[in-house]
């Protein structure tokens, strides 16, 4: 397909960590936290008490204080899924935007209006194709 | 007999659902989104599909990293919507057709794609915003559906290839099944979008743009694209269009481009959304 490439080939995908086995095998209790949450009552224990709820699944000390400082890029460089990291987000009242937010670091607001304006652009220039 | 008439393909934003179910689709912006699916609402009204086979991606809700099916196919008589760490949505229970989808799990794994066979499954956002976006907010959906989950989240996903493959397969098996059945494929997730690091909010119109085309146009082209060119393109989670090619795949070759639907925002996605019909 011809496609407008946005990055240069050579660079794979910038910014970007592939979960793989590797990652997979690092972040399993992570992961596997962070997939309990979808139980009402594992969420009301995780807030009781942050830490002990880490221990309890077996995290790594540097897992562990990325967790209590929602540090979202050190949670995916210690094999944190962003699909899993969402329902640890999900449960501190985060939505993908704020995390957008945290991982670039801009505030909520400008992550928003960075992405709205990609869409006014863009109706902008079907609206000039149409009548140009 | 079965047959499939038409493909669906369309995002599955969780936060669409979650402006449907709060009220909020007039609200500036939401509205254009929802008004995207305007006509989409009028065409099935008049399809009336008696089933859907519906391939989407399960966000960590049903399948934990305890056991990853590549391809899972729901037998059971209904789904539940799973709670993905913030409640269920308050959205219908999901009514499977069991025969139907055992006979597609036989024919597609004797066709050699090892099926992983699911006969109990909540459903996400990923099989629900779909269904809401197509139907509004009925007291109960208005058809069947076969919930097909792909892997997208551990790598490797299936290649594109294989997707399209898949889809050739579950078209045989419907066309083979003894019922007078209207069956539709749906493909959701997608389009650009990247949740995670430092490039998060990646939006590619260009991408999204020709990857519609080539859906319509040169899906077997399209199949041959590797992981890597999604994932740079469109976002590292951009990869779930993989399952938009299930879709394809089960058509016809020869297809008409009923409609199609692209905006930009939701949430850090951009919306992508098209109706082919079979000829």
């Amino acid at each position: 397909m011809s496609s407008k490439s946005i990055t240069p080939k050579r660079q794979l995908a910038p910014g970007t960590i592939k979960f793989d086995g590797t990652m997979a095998k690092q972040g399993y209790a992570l992961n596997k936290m962070c997939y309990s949450f979808n139980e009402a009552s594992a969420r009301e224990a995780f807030k009781a008490d942050e830490r002990g709820y880490c221990a309890q699944f077996g995290l790594t000390d540097a897992q562990i204080k990325a967790v209590l400082e929602r540090d979202v890029l050190s949670l995916l460089k210690l094999g944190g899924s962003i699909y899993y990291l969402a329902k640890f987000a999900g449960l501190l009242g985060l939505n993908v935007q704020d995390v957008g937010g945290l991982q670039t670091g801009m505030s909520t607001e400008a992550f928003k209006a960075r992405l709205m304006k990609i869409g006014v652009d863009h109706r902008a220039q079907q609206e000039a194709k149409q009548h140009g | 007999m079965a047959k499939i008439t038409a493909g669906v393909a369309t995002s599955h934003v969780p936060a669409i659902g979650a402006a449907l179910d709060l009220g909020k689709t007039q609200e500036d912006y939401w509205k254009p989104i929802f008004d995207g699916y305007e006509f989409s609402k009028e065409w099935i009204k008049n399809e009336k599909p008696d089933v859907i086979i519906l391939v989407y991606n399960d966000h960590a809700s049903a399948f934990s990293l305890d056991l990853i099916p590549t391809f899972a196919i729901g037998c059971a008589d209904e789904f539940q919507p799973a709670d993905e760490g913030w409640g269920p949505r308050p959205v219908p229970t999901v009514k499977g057709h069991s025969e139907l989808a055992w006979h597609i799990a036989q024919s597609a794994i004797l066709d050699e794609f090892d099926m992983t066979i699911v006969n109990n499954m909540d459903v996400d956002h990923g099989l629900t915003v779909p269904l809401s976006l197509m139907f509004g907010q009925p007291e109960d959906w208005p058809c069947k559906v076969i919930p097909l989950a792909v892997n997208v989240v551990q790598y490797p996903p299936p290649t594109g290839n294989r997707c399209y493959n898949l889809g050739k397969a579950i078209r045989k098996a419907v066309e083979s099944f003894d019922a007078d059945l209207n069956v539709q494929i749906w493909g959701t997730g997608g389009m650009s979008h990247q949740l995670q690091g430092p490039r998060a909010g990646l939006i590619n119109k260009d991408f999204d743009t020709a990857f519609l085309d080539g859906l319509t146009q040169d899906p077997q082209g399209l199949a041959k694209m590797p992981h890597i060119d999604y994932v740079r393109e469109a976002g590292s989670e951009g990869i779930e269009m993989v399952m938009w090619l299930i879709m394809r795949g089960a058509l016809n070759d020869d297809i008409e481009e009923r409609y199609r639907f692209y905006h930009v925002p939701a949430s850090n996605c951009a919306v992508g959304h098209i109706i082919l019909e079979n000829q």
